[in-house]
């Protein structure tokens, strides 16, 4: 396998004396499916903002395709190829679900600064593309504020694969939606990430999600990297067992 | 200086914080818990101010009868509020947050009037304070006693607002409203009891601070803007809903101000610098100060997030060109027919509908509400008017580099309110409104101070007041048409985005506060081309085309028409120039007359008046269909 895309060494993170995140490490290949699980408070969503530069780490080294983006602000990051979706949607409201996905296009391209041509004149066929890909495209019309929640969740997965990313950061990229929707979605997005060969990193609750869409996992509990593997090796491991279950299984 | 007179000046200071601290408490409280930035709070302190005067002629000028009349007033004035809150603000706590405001503008007009009907219009000075008319001798200087009363009053009131605070259960209440509004809703506390109460205390606080003041400032109809910006000042620098900052930053402040004025002129290094004329900006400077470095005020925490997400805004629909050539033309046949009156009322309408177009770009669909927007405006005015009278440059030239000068100011002021939100975005623009006011204000050497500048007139072939007209209609007609068709731009839709969801534009790249800081330079630039076409219309120049008075007339124009349809602002400011026209020349109570309709437009019409037109249409076509 070639290096990967995501390479994350030696992570740390504390709150005041807490120690949030204490030395992960973990690669993410191109094209690999990779999910982070953990108990609520494990430390998951602050290894996340680590990673997209909302936080800055305490110390510990984030390598981009080699590059180190620690200290980067996240429009620096997504840049650099980093899509992401978020745990409670973010899109915008009141633009069309396609001028959403333009958006990101047109931020893309650099070509936001023009005062006075016409939005939507451009990338109209792209973003329909992009739209259709994730099963978007016959509600590219309305606004996504009146959107069902699972339908943002596609739409913010179409504007993260606006600027061709490498990686894709999707922080419990489920959460809100019905079970039957949930497996859905994360094929989706499995078949997308294989067929052009990006990098998927991932939070789940639902281990049914995980378990069959990821290629590997790796689990933290109480900021600690405990185990790692495919769903098997991770699914038969004594520790993830004890933290789930409780030590006494 | 020497320590006596740093002494003294301490003690002026701390004797003028404690009316400070309690109109700044009262205000911290009310918004708090209702979220509502009362503008209305500086009426409530005048009318404790006139209040007082009354009652202690009613009374007699016994220690008795000064004492009865300063708490009585104080509670009435907390019944005023308690009308203000079931009367108006009930009614109205689902509508967007800024009706909310533009109500409270109404009712500061209405106040208004009230003092004048009842008091007129002369200042009244009231007597000192029965008993305590004597001084102290501090280090040789003489203190009036009521001062160190006034001093005293101070940390009492703060003491007995934590002790409400913290051993009452009201007061648990209130702070965990102050916290978490939704959640105090959501465990079946009675929100309309416990906001009129708050609504009372937060009154009373006011109507005490103005009572207080009777022996140390006369009775004036000004006061009510003068002590809101204040007020603002001090719960924005010392954090909002906190009452400890807002005790804090009255000190800082009152005592600032008092060493300016003490100070006097010093020479530095051969400079001649005037802390006397620093006094009405100082505040400010301080607060600007403090909000860059601490956005959230002194002890203020941030808010807490809100979980019900508001209304998203609706998508902006573009005006069609068939509406916009209809309209166009109507205005070009005015002159026509009409008489030159109606001309130059219209070209009052035309700058002021640039002006409000261009408030409405920043509020509306780039999400960042300005409370001084008359900055610009006003700086447009005085950069026209001073090119042309002090540069001796040719009308032309001062019309068209006027908007340059504004937007420079825009550039300054913009860079650090773009590092704000919210309120407190708001209140650093209404701060940089100030700044600019005050020293244009004592300015007198270049700017004529508060006569203004005069002879501000066109060149000979614009002399003519309908050919004026159509220039102004021409610029100001091509200034609004841009600022729409920005709007529709890529960069338009980026500061759109912004407002939408400031997460998810950082996250595809998008560097909101340069796209938002470019957006204030570009209004600005629009609103001084509005001031300086208003500048030559009127010949004259005035301080208060930069006031707190012009920049909420901007905000009622905006809120009047809608701020969520593009034509909402234009609709605006036409109704509210050519209302406050014709009432003007009916009536010297013009101000309630306006305060009034607004009160019924916000009562029956919550999404302006644009927007509920619109509603009453679609209602009516599905009522047929």
């Amino acid at each position: 396998m070639s290096h990967p895309v995501l390479q994350v060494d030696g992570l740390h993170k504390a709150f005041g004396g807490v120690q949030a995140v204490a030395d992960v490490s973990f690669a993410v290949s191109a094209g690999e499916m990779l999910a982070l699980i953990g108990p609520n408070g494990a430390g998951k969503s602050t290894c996340f903002n680590m990673l997209n530069g909302q936080l800055a780490p305490d110390s510990g080294i984030v390598r981009l395709e080699g590059r180190d983006i620690v200290g980067l602000r996240p429009r620096a990051i997504w840049r650099l190829g980093v899509g992401r979706t978020f745990q409670i949607t973010a899109t915008f409201a009141s633009l069309s679900v396609r001028e959403n996905v333009q958006m990101a296009l047109y931020s893309h391209a650099g070509r936001l600064r023009s005062l006075l041509s016409r939005f939507g004149a451009a990338f109209a066929t792209q973003a329909d593309a992009l739209l259709d890909q994730v099963g978007m495209l016959d509600q590219a019309e309305r606004t996504c504020g009146v959107l069902a929640y699972g339908d943002l969740k596609r739409v913010e997965l179409a504007i993260a694969l606006a600027n061709e990313p490498r990686l894709l950061l999707m922080d419990e990229p489920t959460a809100g939606m019905a079970p039957k929707e949930r497996v859905a979605l994360m094929e989706l997005t499995a078949r997308l990430a294989r067929a052009r060969n990006i990098a998927v990193l991932f939070t789940e609750h639902d281990m049914d999600v995980v378990f069959s869409q990821a290629d590997r996992i790796i689990v933290l509990d109480r900021g600690v990297l405990i185990a790692g593997g495919t769903p098997q090796e991770v699914r038969a491991n004594p520790d993830v067992r004890a933290v789930y279950l409780g030590s006494a299984h | 200086m020497t320590l006596a007179s740093f002494i003294i000046q301490l003690l002026n200071g701390l004797a003028a914080a404690a009316s400070l601290f309690l109109v700044s408490a009262g205000l911290s409280l009310i918004f708090g818990v209702t979220r509502i930035v009362n503008f209305a709070h500086g009426s409530l302190y005048m009318l404790g101010l006139y209040g007082a005067y009354s009652l202690i002629e009613f009374f007699g000028r016994t220690p008795l009868g000064f004492w009865g009349a300063v708490a009585l007033s104080a509670l009435a004035v907390g019944l005023v509020g308690v009308l203000i809150e079931v009367l108006v603000l009930r009614r109205i706590y689902r509508a967007p947050e800024l009706f909310q405001l533009l109500a409270t503008f109404a009712i500061v007009l209405v106040i208004k009037d009230i003092a004048l009907f009842t008091w007129g219009a002369e200042d009244l000075v009231g007597p000192r304070a029965p008993g305590l008319t004597m001084a102290v001798e501090i280090m040789g200087r003489r203190i009036p006693a009521y001062d160190l009363l006034l001093i005293a009053i101070g940390p009492v009131v703060l003491g007995a607002i934590w002790l409400l605070l913290t051993r009452t259960r009201w007061g648990a209440l209130v702070r965990a409203a102050t916290q978490d509004r939704e959640m105090v809703g959501a465990l079946g506390v009675d929100q309309a009891k416990l906001f009129t109460s708050v609504f009372f205390v937060g009154s009373v606080l006011a109507g005490l601070g103005g009572a207080l003041q009777i022996p140390r400032e006369p009775a004036n109809l000004e006061l009510d803007l003068a002590i809101i910006a204040d007020a603002f000042v001090v719960t924005v620098v010392g954090g909002l809903g906190s009452i400890g900052g807002a005790f804090l930053a009255a000190i800082i402040i009152g005592v600032a101000k008092a060493f300016c004025i003490g100070i006097g002129t010093v020479t530095w290094f051969g400079f001649e610098i005037s802390f006397s004329k620093l006094t009405l900006v100082v505040e400010f400077l301080i607060m600007a100060l403090v909000l860059v470095v601490r956005p959230y005020g002194l002890l203020g925490k941030p808010q807490a997030a809100q979980r019900a997400a508001s209304e998203p805004a609706p998508p902006l629909q573009v005006p069609s060109w068939t509406f916009a050539l209809v309209w166009l033309a109507l205005l070009a046949i005015v002159p026509l027919v009409a008489d030159r009156y109606a001309t130059i009322l219209l070209t009052d309408i035309v700058c002021f509908a640039l002006f409000s177009v261009s408030l409405h770009f920043i509020m509306g669909p780039a999400g960042m509400v300005s409370f001084g927007h008359a900055a610009y405006f006003g700086i447009g005015a005085y950069a026209a008017g001073l090119l042309l009278k002090r540069f001796g440059l040719p009308m032309e030239a001062a019309l068209l580099l006027a908007p340059v000068i504004a937007g420079l100011f825009a550039i300054v002021y913009g860079w650090f309110c773009v590092r704000l939100s919210g309120v407190y975005l708001a209140m650093l623009t209404l701060a940089f409104a100030q700044i600019s006011w005050s020293i244009v204000f004592q300015w007198d050497s270049v700017t004529g101070g508060s006569n203004g500048v005069f002879g501000v007139w066109p060149a000979a072939w614009l002399a003519d007041k309908t050919v004026y007209y159509y220039m102004a209609l021409v610029l100001c007609g091509a200034g609004i048409v841009f600022l729409w068709l920005v709007l529709f731009s890529p960069f338009g839709y980026a500061l759109r985005a912004g407002r939408d969801s400031p997460l998810r534009a950082e996250a595809i790249g998008i560097d909101l506060r340069g796209f938002q800081w470019a957006a204030f330079v570009l209004v600005g630039a629009m609103a001084g081309l509005a001031g300086a076409v208003y500048a030559f219309s009127k010949g004259s120049i005035s301080p208060s085309s930069i006031s707190i008075a012009q920049s909420t007339d901007g905000l009622i124009m905006v809120l009047l028409g809608g701020v969520e349809t593009l034509t909402g602002p234009v609709v605006g400011a036409a109704i509210f120039t050519w209302l406050r026209d014709v009432v003007a020349r009916n009536t010297e109570f013009w101000r309630a007359v306006m305060g009034g309709v607004i009160l019924l437009i916000v009562l029956l019409f919550p999404q302006g008046l644009v927007g509920g037109l619109k509603l009453l249409v679609t209602r009516w076509r599905e009522q047929r269909a």
